[in-house]
């Protein structure tokens, strides 16, 4: 579904993202891990055509991102980074824009629109100013534009970010619900989310991937069975010696 | 085309449920005013025409377009939803028509918006009305060749003022293209033929004509070629920031 061969990312000298390949296929759930300013974020905005790659390709569903964007982005749901919204709409304004211009038609917006406002719980702000809403308010509505279209394709960077542990918890629950028929890529922090919903983690560490396989065999590495332990030893292991 | 329309209407919708659209419109007539009654002498002329009114609208847009162009990009790339909009399956020059047609649509309303004036010189002449239409044809055209510019140069950045303050002098160099204090730095050494060329891409030149009511095809393919040009060269500044 989704295939990235030799993914390549410089800014100027900066080689944000070295060589990255991976595929997935649908049904799984890829967490994305790695420290901050490893790639991740930039890995996903190739995906969905906000950066060209310098090197490599990226398919979504058998079409090629730099040759036909408009294409491959119709299939993805994206949450970008920080969650960024118009802040003088409202949730409500900004769903039916982005329906619209995912091509959702007119006699089913309203019925997906009211679908996904109850699946990320915000029917009670639908009317309010986005630069009035919380911060895991926001997070949500960007969320609910993410998959008010219904996309095979969903990728989310940092969902979680923000959010109160009953928050965290109903999103995770939200992923697993739409997991089944869908490719959904995510970044996190936490360890502990990718051992809850994801079923294959990716560890990007100096925009390399350092690791690729279940969150369970990950833990099986650390003789403690501690995630944090694991992830310390493989993104500071591929590090240069320092001096 | 259809996503053209959609972004246009979100745009729209902007500038109206902030308090941009209506600050805009009433610092405009206000100023418009002003000028036309004040510095203009519409009544000492005792002559039944908006030549007076016309007359300020290439110094007025030069402060005020900037003003509503210099937020076009800046701004999203600033709060970041430039990121969601470009990941839109939609593409970048369609986003970029979007964004310049309804700031061009909120600039008609604020010129639709000065109609009291029209009405003051019927009221007290007899002027002559398809001179007036001609003229404000010219001056919609202008403020889109403004908005273009400004436009393409608040793609450049994610600072608002820069992009006011250099759209602005942008503009004034479009202005003034027309003007000696531009056309001296070329006579002497330069062939006429560049003269003319330099002359040519004046607002005033082709302002001038048409506000006389003459709308003189050169004129408006002027504009919309020069509309043309700086909204391809917004949207490859756009792509070309992508692959940055």
């Amino acid at each position: 579904m989704i295939e990235i061969q030799e993914l390549q990312k410089s800014f100027g000298d900066f080689r944000a993202v070295d060589g990255v390949s991976f595929s997935v296929q649908p049904g799984e759930v890829l967490g994305f891990l790695g420290p901050n300013g490893a790639g991740k974020s930039t890995t996903m905005r190739m995906i969905t055509g906000f950066l060209t790659p310098s090197g490599g390709a990226v398919k979504v569903a058998g079409t090629d991102v730099g040759i036909d964007p408009i294409a491959a982005k119709r299939r993805i749901g994206y949450l970008p980074e920080g969650a960024p919204l118009y802040p003088d709409m409202t949730p409500r304004t900004l769903l039916e824009f982005i329906a619209e211009v995912r091509g959702v038609p007119a006699s089913e917006r309203k019925a997906r629109i009211e679908k996904v406002v109850a699946q990320v719980h915000i029917s009670g702000v639908l009317d309010q100013r986005i630069d009035t809403l919380s911060k895991g308010f926001k997070r949500r509505v960007g969320l609910a534009q993410a998959i008010v279209h219904d996309p095979e394709i969903l990728i989310l960077d940092e969902p979680t970010d923000g959010l109160d542990p009953n928050q965290k918890h109903e999103v995770r629950q939200l992923i697993e619900e739409m997991s089944q028929d869908k490719v959904i890529i995510l970044s996190t922090h936490i360890l502990e989310e990718v051992e809850a919903v994801c079923s294959r983690a990716i560890i990007i560490a100096r925009g390399k991937v350092v690791y690729d396989g279940t969150p369970q065999e990950l833990k099986e590495r650390s003789p403690s069975g501690r995630l944090d332990e694991v992830f310390r030893e493989i993104t500071t292991a591929a590090a240069p010696a320092l001096g | 085309m259809k996503s053209t329309t959609t972004i246009l209407k979100r745009e729209l919708r902007g500038y109206f449920t902030t308090p941009v659209a209506y600050v805009f419109i009433v610092i405009f007539l206000l100023l418009t005013g002003i000028l036309t009654f004040y510095m203009g002498g519409f009544f000492e002329r005792e002559q039944a025409d908006l030549a007076p009114f016309f007359f300020f609208h290439p110094w007025l847009y030069l402060i005020l377009v900037p003003a509503i162009s210099m937020r076009l990009w800046a701004e999203e790339r600033k709060t970041g939803t430039i990121e969601l909009l470009l990941t839109l399956p939609i593409s970048t020059g369609q986003a970029v028509v979007g964004k310049f047609l309804a700031a061009w649509a909120f600039t008609a309303a604020a010129l639709v918006a000065t109609f009291p004036i029209w009405i003051t010189v019927n009221f007290l002449g007899d002027p002559d009305n398809g001179v007036i239409l001609a003229a404000y044809v010219g001056s919609l055209l202008m403020a889109g060749g403004y908005l273009a510019i400004g436009s393409c140069i608040s793609a450049m950045t994610n600072n608002q003022v820069i992009a006011f303050v250099v759209s602005l002098v942008g503009c004034l160099l479009f202005i003034l293209a027309g003007l000696p204090a531009v056309l001296d730095f070329f006579t002497g050494w330069a062939p006429q033929a560049v003269i003319d060329t330099v002359s040519s891409f004046s607002f005033m030149t082709h302002f001038n004509s048409i506000s006389k009511g003459v709308i003189d095809l050169r004129d408006v393919i002027f504009y919309a070629s020069l509309i043309g040009c700086f909204l391809l060269a917004n949207t490859l500044i756009l792509d070309a920031k992508k692959a940055e």
